[in-house]
C-alpha cells in the first residue's frame, strides 16, 4: 500500500474515484459535500476527464445517465435536499440498467434541514428512492478510509450488475481528516479493458468502425408483458446481489454477548466506544455494522442474536429507519430498543453507554 | 493511550490549522488520527474549532466532549471548554486575549502571550504555532523534528519566510513550555 495521507473523506472519496477510472464527473454544490466536488473541478482536468459543475442536480443525473449509457465510469454527488431531486434520474438508471456511483453526504432534514451529520436518508436510499420497483446497491462507510475503498468497490460492483451504487455517507465522515491509504490507480490499458466490457449494450460500442452500429437505451416501455419481463430480469439480478453483495462488520459479538447493538456508519463508531468502555467494567455488548444497507445483512444479524442474547439495540441518528430492518430480520425473537438523535445531532458515547446500561 | 483534544479560537486564528499540523505529525509518527472540525455556517471572526483524538489504536468515536487537552486562542474558547477539560487535563490559552484565567485546581493551565510572541516575529499569522510549541514541551504527543519536517514540505518551496516565521513561532512556545 502507498503511503499514508491526511484527508477530508469528501477529498477521499473523490481522489479514489479518479483512480478507480472515473474520467466524468457531474455535480451541483452543496454543504456538507463540496469539497468533493471542488476536488474534482481541480483534479478531473488533470487526468484527462470532464467535470461539469451542472445547473442543477437534476441536470447532473441525466448527464450521468447519458455518460453511463456510453459505459464510461462514471459519479455524481450531493448532500440529501440534492439527492432527492436526483431521484427521478437514478430511477431512470434503474429502468435502463445502467450502471453509475451516486455519493450522498447526508445531512439533516427533512427539507433543507441543516449542514450537520444524520442518517435520516436510510429509507429513501434502501427503498429505491424514486419511482417504481428497484433496488439500488448501498454502500455505507464508517470511517475515512471505508469512504475512499468504497469508491473502487462501487464502480466494480456497478459494472458488474449494471446498476446504480449509492455510497451513503454523513457530514461528520464528509468533513473528518483521517489518515488514508489509496489503492494504486488504474492504468490506461486497464480503462481501456473495462470500456470493452460494455461494448455488448453501451450506446456507441465501435462509433469508429465503418460497419459501427448503436444501441438503443431506454427506461420506456409501453407493453405491459414487454416490461413485465424486464423488471423480473432486474428482480432476478436483485436477487444475486443478495446472494452475493451483502457486507457487514461484527465488533465484540461473542457468546457471551447479552446485548448486541445494530448500528452503521457514524453511529457505529460512537457504539464501539461505548462497547469499549463497558468491556472495561466486564459488560460483553456486541455490535454488528452492516456495510451494505442493501443488501441487508437479515441472516447475519439473525445468526449474532444467538439464545443468550436478551435485547437488541439499534442505534441511529434518525427518527429509527434501520430499525425496521433488524425486527423483520429477528421476526419477534428478542425485544428490539432503539436510541436516536434527529436535527443533525449526534449521541456521544457517554449517553450510548447510558442507554446499554439502562436496558441491560 | 489516547488523546482528545479540542484547538479552538476567532475564525482565521488557525485553531483547526493547529490541530491540522498536530494531527499530521501524530499521524507521521504511527498513530491513528481523527481531525473533526466545526462547520456550521463559520466566518472570519466567528469562531472555529476542531476535535482532534490520537490514538495508538484505531480511533472509534472521533467525538470529544471533554478534552485531555485544549488550545484556546481566545477568550470563548476558554469560557466554553474550560469547564469541559478532564480532570488533570492540560489548557493552553492565549493570554493576550484572555485577561481572565480559569483557575481550576484540577488542571493544569498554561497561559502564553501567543499574539503578542508572533507580531515580535513579524508574523501575526503564526500565533497559533506557539500553542503547538506549548504541547510539544508539555507532552510527548508529537515530536518537534516531525512538525518541522511537515512544514518545510508544505511551506518549504512556497513561503520560505513564513515557514521561519513559523519554527520560530513554535521553538519559542517551546521555550515557554519548560518553563511553566
Amino acid at each position: 500500500m502507498a503511503e499514508k495521507v491526511l484527508m477530508k473523506g469528501n477529498e477521499a472519496i473523490a481522489e479514489a474515484a479518479l483512480r478507480a477510472g472515473c474520467r466524468l464527473y457531474f455535480a451541483y454544490p452543496i454543504t456538507p459535500q463540496s469539497e468533493l466536488i471542488e476536488y474534482m473541478s481541480k483534479m478531473m482536468p488533470k487526468v484527462g476527464g470532464t467535470f461539469v459543475q451542472s445547473e442543477s442536480e437534476i441536470a447532473a443525473i441525466n448527464m450521468v445517465y447519458g455518460a453511463s449509457g456510453c459505459g464510461k465510469r462514471v459519479m455524481t454527488s450531493s448532500s440529501s435536499p440534492g439527492i432527492s431531486l436526483k431521484q427521478e434520474g437514478i430511477s431512470y438508471i434503474a429502468g435502463a440498467s445502467l450502471p453509475a456511483v451516486i455519493v450522498n453526504v447526508v445531512r439533516g432534514g427533512p427539507g433543507l434541514g441543516d449542514i450537520q451529520p444524520a442518517q435520516g436518508d436510510y429509507f429513501q436510499a434502501t427503498r429505491g428512492g424514486g419511482h417504481g420497483d428497484y433496488r439500488t446497491i448501498v454502500l455505507a462507510p464508517s470511517t475515512v478510509q471505508e469512504f475512499a475503498d468504497m469508491a473502487p468497490l462501487a464502480f466494480d460492483l456497478a459494472d458488474k450488475y449494471r446498476i446504480a451504487v449509492l455510497i451513503l455517507s454523513d457530514g461528520l465522515i464528509g468533513q473528518m481528516m483521517e489518515p488514508v491509504e489509496f489503492q494504486p490507480a488504474k492504468t490506461d490499458e486497464e480503462l481501456e479493458e473495462l470500456g470493452r466490457q460494455h461494448e455488448s449494450w453501451c450506446m456507441y460500442p465501435n462509433e469508429d468502425e465503418p460497419n459501427h452500429h448503436h444501441h438503443i437505451i431506454n427506461s420506456l416501455e409501453l407493453d405491459p408483458h414487454v416490461l413485465s419481463d424486464l423488471v423480473l430480469n432486474l428482480e432476478k439480478k436483485y436477487n444475486e446481489i443478495e446472494k452475493n453483495e451483502i457486507r457487514f462488520e461484527e465488533y465484540n459479538i461473542s457468546p457471551d454477548n447479552e446485548i448486541v447493538c445494530v448500528a452503521y456508519g457514524t453511529a457505529a463508531r460512537i457504539t464501539k466506544s461505548a462497547i469499549d468502555e463497558l468491556k472495561k467494567e466486564g459488560k460483553s455488548i456486541g455490535l454488528i455494522r452492516p456495510i451494505t444497507l442493501w443488501p441487508f445483512p437479515t441472516e447475519e444479524i439473525k445468526k449474532a442474536v444467538h439464545n443468550n442474547v436478551k435485547k437488541v439495540l439499534t442505534l441511529e441518528l434518525s427518527l429509527g429507519q434501520m430499525i425496521e430492518d433488524v425486527r423483520l430480520a429477528l421476526e419477534g425473537k428478542v425485544p428490539v430498543e432503539f436510541i436516536g438523535r434527529v436535527g443533525g445531532l449526534v449521541f456521544s458515547p457517554e449517553e450510548v453507554k447510558a442507554k446499554i446500561e439502562e436496558i441491560l | 493511550m489516547i488523546i482528545e483534544m479540542i484547538c479552538s479560537g476567532f475564525g482565521g486564528q488557525g485553531a483547526l490549522t493547529v490541530g491540522k499540523f498536530l494531527s499530521l505529525a501524530a499521524m507521521k509518527e504511527g498513530k491513528d488520527v481523527s481531525w473533526l472540525p466545526s462547520y456550521g455556517p463559520e466566518m472570519r471572526g466567528g469562531t472555529a474549532n476542531v476535535a482532534v483524538v490520537i490514538s495508538d489504536k484505531q480511533i472509534a468515536s472521533p467525538l470529544v466532549n471533554h478534552p485531555d487537552l485544549l488550545i484556546a486562542l481566545n477568550k470563548p474558547s476558554v469560557d466554553k471548554f474550560g469547564p469541559m477539560i478532564k480532570s488533570g487535563g492540560l489548557m493552553i490559552a492565549n493570554s493576550d486575549m484572555c485577561p481572565d484565567k480559569l483557575n481550576r485546581k484540577d488542571i493544569e493551565e498554561v497561559y502564553a502571550p501567543m499574539s503578542s510572541i508572533a507580531t515580535e516575529i513579524g508574523s501575526t499569522k503564526v500565533l497559533n504555532m506557539v500553542s503547538l510549541g506549548v504541547i510539544i514541551s508539555k507532552t510527548e504527543l508529537v515530536k518537534y523534528e516531525t512538525v518541522e519536517k511537515d512544514l518545510r514540505e508544505i511551506l518549504g518551496k512556497k513561503n520560505p519566510t513564513l515557514l521561519e516565521a513559523n519554527l520560530k513561532a513554535i521553538k519559542k512556545g517551546m521555550e515557554l513550555g519548560k518553563k511553566a
